[in-house]
């Protein structure tokens, strides 16, 4: 008899397997963008606005087409001719590709240039004469609001003022009922200023279109090729078919790399007109000022307790500032995200959510930056809303928390905004947590170190979020339902090549993809190769956000390795000469029933299937999966962080930060513990430094690594990771959850809460992130709050 | 770079160039250059090695970071930002960049360092933290952990979080140094 394989030696599921795609990476030999060059290929470079809000009297481009090596440039008025100046977004609103009658933010583009060189382009958009009229600006939700509000979107029919939607979610009278029973109510108001995703790589796109053959190719930044397929089918007007988007190596998305910018359009134009490749490369600042920011929410709650601490319900109001255009790439049914997932993880009767969406003089966005839509808002307000209640009532945080979650035995559990749980060891996490970081332990030290003039703080933050939209009842983008699809095909000699419709962007779908195809089919990881990100071969797919793909995508890999596997068994039933009920599998291999040292291993029945197929059956070993998830995926995270605050100068030093995260079964333990760490450091970012804001006149503070701050290998803290806690998703195929972006999204509170905790006694209730050290120093001396996003300096 | 523009009644461009010599992993190089072009692009466009990625323009992400030296300075120079750097001021230089970290048949300890401890994930960032890490480690053979941070960080990853990168320069670290005592 032969032995069973090792999943673990061949690569299977939980193996710790180096990554594939790291042999080009570390070599210099990755394939991103910037990196292809085509014959005859020409480069395109923008000319954006530096005012916030002007009318533009006009454009004088002359010049710039005096410049030799220019080729063309573009303006608004060229677009409108050709019914592009103003393309749909993806929240059924409208965008400027380049504008027309008025610049609605600083950086919005105006006008491309398209050169031999892109020197000479980016000299071509100095020489264009743009001459603005400007007009008042508005950069927040107060001012779009205030009576006599000049109107943003002018250029819109019935858009009478600045406000996009309200929306509302969840029980308005029940809450009420709530609150009129409540012995303590609680209340906090808190800003989650915009940020900017900010990979390190910039967008950009390589349009060519072959007019002997009249098809579009595009290599492009992307992270959902297949919607950027449609969209330009749709808005181009080309058909769908000679249409090919290729999205090689991405330099980081973090949800960045999801919408649809006005440089690719304008690169797609560009190669139509002048029949020749057209290279577009944003620059850093351009990447900042004007591709898709995130957050940027004001938020104000309130929880209504019982006195021994039970939550009896909650009420939370929203602001929404979306910038000039409203294009937040999110499922269409949601105005605001998912921001009603806030409080999942807790057991609360009743809850209410209003939103209210406005436009101002910023850059559009309301990407899902390594979030699941707005979840970020959510979990963030929920955990400094624990805090504070918790404050309130006199009680332990730990404790606090523990008495309200979702209990084990309560699963599934609805939550009153309607979502769906369907499993979870919240406690455990929890308890796993506090032991790790010795929180009993910490409070003494704590309490010790306060007699010495000392500060620290610890903070926790636990919380289960939505990952892996859809299911496609309720989950479409523009009316596209949000599945995922596998494509598997396994070639005679047993090796294999799979392709998704995501598109990986350091997560690893590389080597995780081939490890799910190990652990269905038994073939050794090495022998499978994944391919994305080409529309011309993936099978169609939503792409990678909202950590979507091992959800989503990833269960289709199961699925199609198991319609390859049914097929496989019918081809060793015909190699045993035994009936299919009479084959049994194992890893690799199939074996009749009663004679188990009689088998055939998947890479026989794979050449059989070329070379031996029974009578009647289709020749060949491939299959397609689409896979529409039956419900999101619920993992649980708990952070637990520590601080020593200097109240001398308001910085704040992380001792400790404790990440105990359970995402169900983990593909591969190297990469999601590579996930998680990166995580933990944008949730570092976020509290600690990185933020967006602009002055009055709506200049863009952070339109360069100098202004908007990113922490470095120096700043950064440590962090001790935690996987005892496995809790497989029930309806996953192989109980997998999604992980990505659960620390971005649970760990700032974990941070801002530690922050707090250390000024607890002394009258400070709320800090607005980044916790800056002027801030958390202002708020020590003078026992006030913080709140909003940091003012700038001006010089009047 | 050589540009051939369209040829509009005789106007041509005024804009000068200046002839350059230098090394890059070892291949001697000939190059005209417009005075303004920066070595990241002579790196990339020129000479064809797409490993110098361009991050930030700003000489703040490191991602573009090589190593340059000059004629008879000692090892393989320093960790430039070779977007801070006009390629004229390359002119005699010599420059290693990512592509010249590996032999024919040997990965460089760092470029296994970073596969072995999974230092990278989307690997933008990666040529750029390894050519700094390798200006740390040929100055410093045994750096403690601190060392390690404080001399990456004029490099940024929006990825990994930074602890798998340390932990890969450390190994590269050890091995380079028992590689030397063996």
């Amino acid at each position: 008899m032969t032995q069973a394989l090792d999943e673990i030696k061949i690569g299977g599921l939980g193996a710790r397997r180096k990554r594939v795609e790291d042999h080009r990476f570390i070599r210099g030999k990755g394939n991103y963008t910037d990196d292809i060059t085509l014959p005859g290929m020409l480069h395109m470079e923008i000319l954006r606005s530096p005012l916030a809000h002007a009318r533009i009297k006009s454009i004088d481009a002359s010049r710039a087409w005096q410049i030799p090596g220019v080729h063309l440039v573009l303006t608004g008025e060229m677009m409108a001719t050709r019914n592009l100046a103003w393309m749909p977004t993806l929240s059924y609103d409208t965008q400027a590709v380049l504008a027309t009658d008025k610049v609605r933010f600083q950086g919005q583009e105006v006008a491309c240039v398209i050169a031999d060189d892109p020197y000479i382009a980016k000299d071509a958009c100095e020489a264009i004469d743009v001459d603005y009229e400007p007009l008042p600006v508005i950069v927040n939700p107060t001012q779009a609001q205030a009576e006599g509000a000049p109107v943003i979107r002018d250029d819109k029919e019935n858009q009478a003022d600045n406000v996009i939607y309200d929306w509302e979610v969840g029980d308005a009278a029940g809450t009420d009922r709530a609150f009129g029973q409540a012995d303590v109510i609680s209340r906090l108001q808190l800003h989650y200023p915009r940020s900017h995703p900010s990979p390190i790589e910039c967008c950009g796109s390589i349009a060519d279109f072959n007019r002997a053959t009249e098809k579009l190719t595009v290599y492009m930044t992307t992270q959902a090729p297949h919607i950027i397929r449609a969209a330009v089918a749709l808005v181009a007007e080309l058909p769908e078919h000679m249409i090919r988007i290729i999205s090689p190596d991405i330099g980081g998305g973090f949800g960045n790399k999801v919408p649809v910018y006005p440089g690719y359009v304008c690169s797609i134009l560009a190669s139509i007109l002048l029949e020749r490749p057209v290279k577009w490369i944003e620059d850093k600042s351009g990447n900042l000022i004007s591709t898709h920011y995130a957050r940027d929410v004001y938020l104000d709650g309130e929880m209504a307790l019982r006195r021994d601490g039970k939550i009896l319900g909650v009420r939370m109001r929203c602001a929404a500032d979306h910038g000039a255009f409203f294009s937040d790439a999110q499922p269409s049914k949601f105005k605001i995200g998912l921001l009603h997932s806030a409080f999942a993880a807790y057991d609360i009767p009743v809850a209410h959510l209003t939103t209210r969406g406005t436009y101002s003089n910023k850059a559009p966005g309301g990407v899902a930056y390594r979030c699941s839509f707005r979840v970020t808002e959510a979990m963030f307000f929920q955990e400094r809303m624990m805090q504070a209640a918790a404050d309130d009532l006199g009680l332990d945080q730990a404790a606090f928390r523990r008495m309200n979650f979702v209990r084990d035995e309560d699963f599934p559990h609805r939550t009153p905004f309607g979502f769906l749980l369907d499993s979870g060891q919240y406690r455990k996490c929890l308890d796993v947590g506090l032991r790790a970081v010795g929180y009993d332990d910490f409070r003494q030290q704590q309490e010790e170190a306060r007699k010495r003039g000392r500060l620290l703080g610890i903070g926790i933050s636990t919380m289960t979020e939505p990952l892996g939209a859809g299911n496609s009842r309720e989950y479409d983008i523009l009316g596209i339902k949000m599945f995922d699809s596998a494509d598997l095909k396994v070639h005679m000699t047993g090796k294999a090549i799979v392709r998704t419709g995501a598109k990986t962007q350091g997560q690893g779908h590389e080597t995780t993809w081939a490890q799910i195809v190990s652990h269905e089919l038994g073939i050794p990881a090495e022998d499978i190769v994944v391919e994305e990100g080409d529309t011309d071969t993936a099978p169609f797919g939503m792409g990678t956000y909202a950590s979507r793909s091992t959800p989503v995508a990833g269960a289709a890999v199961a699925m199609v390795s198991r319609k390859i596997r049914a097929k496989a068994r019918r081809l060793a039933a015909h190699l045993l000469e035994v009936s299919e009920e009479d084959v049994e599998w194992e890893l690799g291999r199939f074996y009749v029933r009663s004679a188990p040292e009689r088998g055939v291993t998947i890479q026989e029945c794979a050449m059989a299937a070329y070379s031996n197929m029974p009578d009647g059956m289709e020749p060949g070993l491939e299959n397609t999966a689409y896979y529409d998830p039956p419900n999101l995926t619920w993992p649980f995270a708990c952070y637990i962080v520590t601080v020593e605050v200097d109240p001398a100068t308001g910085v704040w030093d992380v001792l400790n930060t404790v990440a105990v995260d359970d995402c169900g079964v983990r593909i591969n333990p190297m990469i999601v513990e590579g996930q998680i760490m990166g995580g933990l450091t944008e949730a570092y970012a976020m509290a600690n430094m990185q933020f967006i804001t602009f002055d009055a006149e709506g200049n863009c503070v952070g339109a360069n690594y100098m202004d908007y701050l990113l922490p470095t290998s120096w700043e950064t803290p440590g962090f001790e990771l935690h996987s005892e806690v496995v809790t497989p998703c029930p309806h996953h195929p192989i109980g997998a959850k999604g992980i990505g972006e659960c620390a971005a999204v649970g760990g700032p509170a974990a941070f801002v809460n530690a922050v707090m905790d250390a000024l607890s006694g002394s009258g400070v209730r709320n800090i607005d992130m980044p916790l800056l050290p002027d801030r958390v120093w202002e708020a020590i001396t003078y026992g006030r709050d913080i709140s909003g996003a940091p003012p700038v300096r001006s010089d009047d | 770079m050589t540009i051939v523009y369209d040829d509009r009644d005789g106007e041509t461009s005024d804009v000068p160039v200046r002839r350059i010599r230098f090394t890059i992993n070892g291949a001697k190089k000939v190059a005209e250059v417009e005075p303004r072009l920066l070595l990241s692009h002579l790196i990339r466009r020129g000479v064809g090695l797409t490993g110098t990625h361009m991050g930030c323009d700003t000489t703040n992400c490191g991602a573009c970071t090589v190593l340059v030296k000059r004629a008879g300075e000692a090892g393989e120079g320093q960790a430039v930002k070779s977007c801070t750097m006009l390629a004229v001021q390359a002119d005699g230089r010599e420059i290693t960049t990512v592509e010249g970290l590996a032999t024919a048949s040997e990965l460089h300890p760092l470029q296994e360092g970073f596969s072995d401890e999974h230092g990278l994930q989307c690997g933008f960032c990666t040529p750029g933290m390894m050519m700094a890490a390798k200006a740390l480690l040929d100055r410093n053979p045994d750096p403690t952990e601190e060392d390690v941070r404080w001399a990456l960080s004029g490099n940024l990853c929006r990825c990994t979080g930074y602890q798998n990168i340390v932990k890969s320069v450390l190994w590269a670290a050890d091995k380079l140094r028992s590689q030397s005592a063996g």
